[in-house]
């Protein structure tokens, strides 16, 4: 639908972003803007640590849920954004 | 007569002394008869018996004599019987006197077989010597006849007195005597002990009794310690041998050893069909909207502001160096001059050792016109031209000295072996040196092993002669064919980067070599060639004169690794710059391709990547390199930039192309053609920072030029007082350039600071400056080059303030070209756009004057009256209000109207 690719379009305009992917809830990518090696290479790392960060917080409390996750790194900044069956994933480069 | 046949008898078994004694006893008295008194025998008279005698007296010596009765008793009365006889004749006569006195009737003459007294009889003419003779023992006998003969000699000569006895008189031998006895010292006692005899023999019975029963049964000697004879023992040698216990086990394990095993996957991945109808489903769009809200908020927050800066850190410069920050004058460091040429030179190149520190590299040049190298052709031949070697431990002597055949240009060290230097020569070859054999002299000066450590402060002259350390003229390796070659003087060389390699054609090829094994060169004869320094495969076979003329003695110490390419040597590829129609050509002074190796030599990262093994050169085997079949690089940029003699900037292709109307291959045209300079450019470089950032300096201005913007210059200065003879990029700074004029300063630029002049300006020497290289050994340390006309090498530390950049330079940097490109582009938009505009105002006046002519008279006509008619109406007014007229005239003056 063209909703789906004008928001995806929206997000990638943003200033410093890299790529932006959408992965399904095994990690398998759905919409990418990146090459398939590092689409495929993000998704596989980035769902296990979304996985990893929901059960983290639920332990905490039960009645928490993860809603956002944001991984600063030296060069960029991973943006992910997860949901009971997609995650949206952005790499945002902040500074210049 | 007896006497003398006794001698003449006698003299062969004789000794001389006898014979001597024999005279002298007879020269004493003739009439004594010989005894045997020298030996002891008085009463012994040898003699001589003649046979006659022996016949008469019955005494012949092997009958009448025998061993046991070798005498024989001779009465007296034949004795004289004889006498009467034979008187003198007769052997006996000697010895009358004796016979006659002897006082018993026989004597006794005896054989004398063994001539003990030296006659073969003697006769004993005493009764005693008879007695002794005959009844034995010898000795006694002996004695006998020893005293009869005293007895006769005493009566002869002396008379023996037989001792008489004296009282002895001690001479001190009793008491010797008394030493040596034995005496007993003491008086020995004698005992007696007796018995009663029917004690003796009773019988006995022994009983045993204990000793220490009864009293004074033993007396005994018992043993105590004596403490004198204790000796306590102080020191022991105790030798220890410590064994371990080794005990000997063994087990048996199994053995895992490692296998490799490999997985291999691949990612799961939806099908394009999935991917499209997920991504057209509801449940996706929903996520989407709602996920991508909270995204942009996040994005949103990046782009506001970085929350992770740390300011402390952003706030502080680098480490602080030693010295003034402020301080921002290069520093002298050191200067070279070269003492020994005959002629004034000056440095036409300069260039730093790409690996060791230190050691810097000048060519130079005799500072001749062209006329005068001609008038002075003879003696420049005398004088070699030099590339000199110079490092930082030496200010006098050059390390090496590299010949070349003519003076050199400019030179460049090979960015993959450093003992590779290729030259330009002023007569159009191209000359290659390789130092391989004299690396380790120049490695090592920086360890300073031939300088001594004291200050010894000798004078020049006599530093000269004691100066071990010669500096060695090495021959060139090879030189350039001078037929194909260039014909002018060459003044730019550039070894192609490792990267790729070039074919006969200009077509780009990957290099699989890794080695820099292309040269490029551009020359005063207006054309580019390319050079290859492998052995190229003829493919024609060399006539075999050519052969007979290229055989030339090479001196032994010359590396045989170019041997191939001596004066053999052709361009690989040739281009020729070429203004069109017009005969002349673009004289190229400079180029620079797209990429230089100078900058990348630097990174040491790079370096450690590169394998390099020490005991292969790979320079000696480059025939592998061109077996192999080389894969053809797309897309490679062929394009470069060339700075020509009237100061144009060409940007041009090398690739040939095909001429449509010919068909053959030709150069193409420039991509971009500029004069913007006002004399010859002699730099042309790239920035280290920026690939496409290039600055030309010549004439009196610079520019910086950026690759692919073909309308001008990104910034040109204006022209400055003097006019610029040398440039360089800094090395760290991105915005910093070094420019050299002519009357010996050096002006630096900062493109952040000042964009219209120069930041600085510093006097280094008081002639035109050549050459400009600077050089960062590390952070801390960075030189810069100066060469001068006059034939000397400054060399000058850079200080903080420029070496170091400041934060963001680079993008600072960046952002101004990128602005100076925006701003070219303006200019090039409002150019059309006035242009436009410019179009539309003359077609406007065009449309203007137009409509004027096609009015006619009659309209001018009405025309003019209404401006007349207005023009009253003014006048009135005016004088109205000057009060000059009436009201009702002006009313009058309305009705008419």
């Amino acid at each position: 639908m063209a909703e789906v690719e004008e928001t995806l379009k929206r997000i990638q305009s943003h200033k410093g972003v890299i790529g932006t992917m959408v992965v399904n809830a095994e990690g398998i990518p759905i919409r990418t803007t990146l090459d398939n090696s590092t689409t495929v290479q993000y998704a596989g790392l980035l769902h296990q640590l979304t996985m990893k960060a929901k059960s983290t917080v639920r332990d905490i409390d039960p009645q928490n849920d993860l809603t956002f996750l944001r991984i600063r790194s030296k060069k960029h900044e991973i943006m992910v954004a997860p949901d009971k069956e997609y995650l949206l994933i952005v790499i945002q480069n902040p500074c210049e | 007569m007896a006497p003398k046949s006794q001698q003449g008898k006698s003299l062969g078994g004789r000794k001389k002394p006898k014979t001597v004694r024999n005279k002298e006893t007879l020269s004493v008295s003739e009439a004594e008869p010989m005894n045997m008194e020298n030996m002891g025998h008085p009463e012994i008279y040898p003699l001589l018996l003649t046979t006659k005698t022996q016949e008469i007296f019955n005494c012949r010596v092997n009958e009448d004599f025998t061993d046991e009765q070798p005498y024989k008793l001779i009465k007296k009365e034949d004795f004289f019987a004889d006498f009467h006889k034979r008187a003198a004749v007769s052997d006996f006569y000697p010895f009358k006197k004796i016979i006659q006195e002897y006082p018993e009737d026989e004597l006794l003459l005896v054989y004398d077989k063994d001539f003990k007294y030296g006659f073969n009889f003697y006769l004993i003419g005493t009764e005693e010597g008879k007695e002794n003779y005959l009844n034995p023992p010898a000795v006694s006998e002996e004695q006998e006849e020893q005293k009869e003969l005293k007895e006769h000699a005493a009566e002869d000569i002396l008379i023996y007195k037989p001792p008489v006895s004296k009282p002895w008189v001690s001479l001190g031998s009793e008491k010797e005597i008394a030493e040596e006895s034995v005496k007993e010292p003491t008086k020995q006692i004698t005992y007696m002990i007796s018995r009663k005899r029917s004690a003796f023999g009773a019988p006995i019975q022994f009983s045993d009794q204990n000793a220490s029963s009864v009293k004074d049964a033993y007396i005994e000697c018992t043993a105590y310690p004596d403490k004198n004879f204790t000796i306590k023992q102080l020191e022991k040698d105790v030798g220890m041998q410590a064994v371990p216990q080794v005990k000997g086990t063994s087990t048996q394990t199994r053995w895992t050893y490692p296998k490799n095993a490999a997985v291999q996957y691949y990612p799961r991945e939806f099908l394009e069909k999935e991917k499209e109808t997920l991504g057209q489903s509801k449940p996706f769009t929903d996520f989407l909207n709602n996920a991508s809200v909270s995204v942009e908020i996040a994005l949103q927050q990046n782009e506001i502001m970085n929350t992770f800066i740390d300011d402390w850190k952003c706030l502080a410069e680098e480490e602080g160096t030693f010295g003034d920050k402020t301080d921002t004058h290069l520093k002298e460091f050191q200067s070279f001059t070269d003492l020994h040429s005959l002629m004034e030179t000056m440095i036409t190149c300069v260039s730093w050792h790409p690996d060791i520190y230190g050691l810097i590299a000048v060519s130079v040049a005799v500072r001749l016109s062209l006329e005068d190298r001609v008038y002075f052709s003879s003696k420049l031949l005398l004088q070699p031209s030099l590339i000199l070697f110079w490092s930082f431990s030496d200010p006098i002597h050059p390390q090496l000295m590299l010949e070349s055949p003519d003076d050199i240009f400019c030179f460049k060290f090979c960015p993959t072996n450093p003992n590779i230097i290729a030259g330009g020569c002023i007569n159009g070859q191209i000359v290659i040196w390789d130092i391989t054999a004299h690396v380790d002299r120049i490695e090592n000066i920086k360890t300073g092993g031939n300088r001594s450590k004291k200050p010894i402060l000798k004078p020049m002259f006599l530093l000269e002669p004691d100066s071990n350390k010669e500096a060695m003229y090495i021959r060139h390796c090879a030189v350039s064919s001078i037929e194909n070659g260039h014909k002018k003087v060459i003044t730019d060389i550039h070894w192609l980067p490792d990267t790729f390699e070039i074919n006969r054609i200009g077509s780009v090829f990957e290099n699989r070599s890794e080695l820099c094994c292309q040269l490029v060169t551009c020359s005063a004869d207006c054309t580019i060639c390319f050079w290859d320094i492998r052995p190229q495969k003829t493919l024609t076979p060399q006539p075999a004169e050519k052969k007979k003329e290229e055989t030339i003695e090479i001196p032994f110490d010359v590396p045989t690794t170019f041997l191939h390419l001596d004066l053999t040597w052709k361009p690989l590829y040739k281009i020729k710059l070429s203004k069109g129609e017009t005969t002349l050509d673009h004289c190229p002074t400079k180029i620079s391709l797209c990429e230089d190796h100078l900058y990348k030599a630097q990174d040491k990262l790079l370096a450690q990547n590169k394998v390099i093994k020490p005991e292969e050169n790979p320079y000696q085997n480059l025939e592998s390199g061109l077996a192999n079949v080389l894969k053809p690089i797309d897309d490679f940029c062929t394009k470069f930039f060339v700075g020509t003699e009237e100061g144009e900037v060409i940007y041009t292709d090398w690739k040939l192309e095909r001429d449509p109307e010919t068909g053959r291959l030709m150069t193409k045209k420039p991509v971009n053609l500029c004069t913007v300079h006002d004399g010859a450019v002699h730099t042309v470089q790239r920035s280290p920072f920026y690939k496409d950032i290039i600055l030309t300096i010549g004439g009196w201005n610079m520019a910086i030029w950026k690759e692919g913007v073909t309308t001008g210059p990104l910034l040109q200065s204006s022209c400055a007082p003097k006019r610029y003879t040398s440039g360089h990029w800094s090395l760290t700074r991105p915005s910093v350039f070094y420019i050299g004029r002519e009357d010996g300063y050096i002006d630096i630029w900062d493109l952040l600071e000042k964009t219209h002049e120069p930041a600085q300006s510093q006097n280094i020497c008081i002639t035109m400056i050549t050459s400009i290289k600077p050089w960062a050994f590390s952070t801390k340390q960075q030189f810069i080059a100066v060469a001068d006309y006059y034939g000397t090498l400054h060399i000058l530390e850079i200080p903080w303030t420029l070496r170091r950049p400041s934060a963001n330079e680079a993008s600072s940097v960046s952002h101004y070209f990128e602005r100076e490109v925006k701003h070219l582009e303006y200019v090039e938009q409002r150019k059309k756009i006035r242009e436009q505009h410019k179009k539309e105002m003359d077609l406007e006046t065009e449309k203007i004057k137009l409509k004027t002519y096609q009015k006619s008279k009659e309209q001018l006509e009405a025309e003019l009256q209404m401006d007349y008619e207005s023009y009253l109406e003014l006048e009135k007014t005016i004088l109205l209000n000057l009060g000059l007229i009436k009201m009702t005239d002006r009313m009058s003056l309305i009705d008419v109207e």
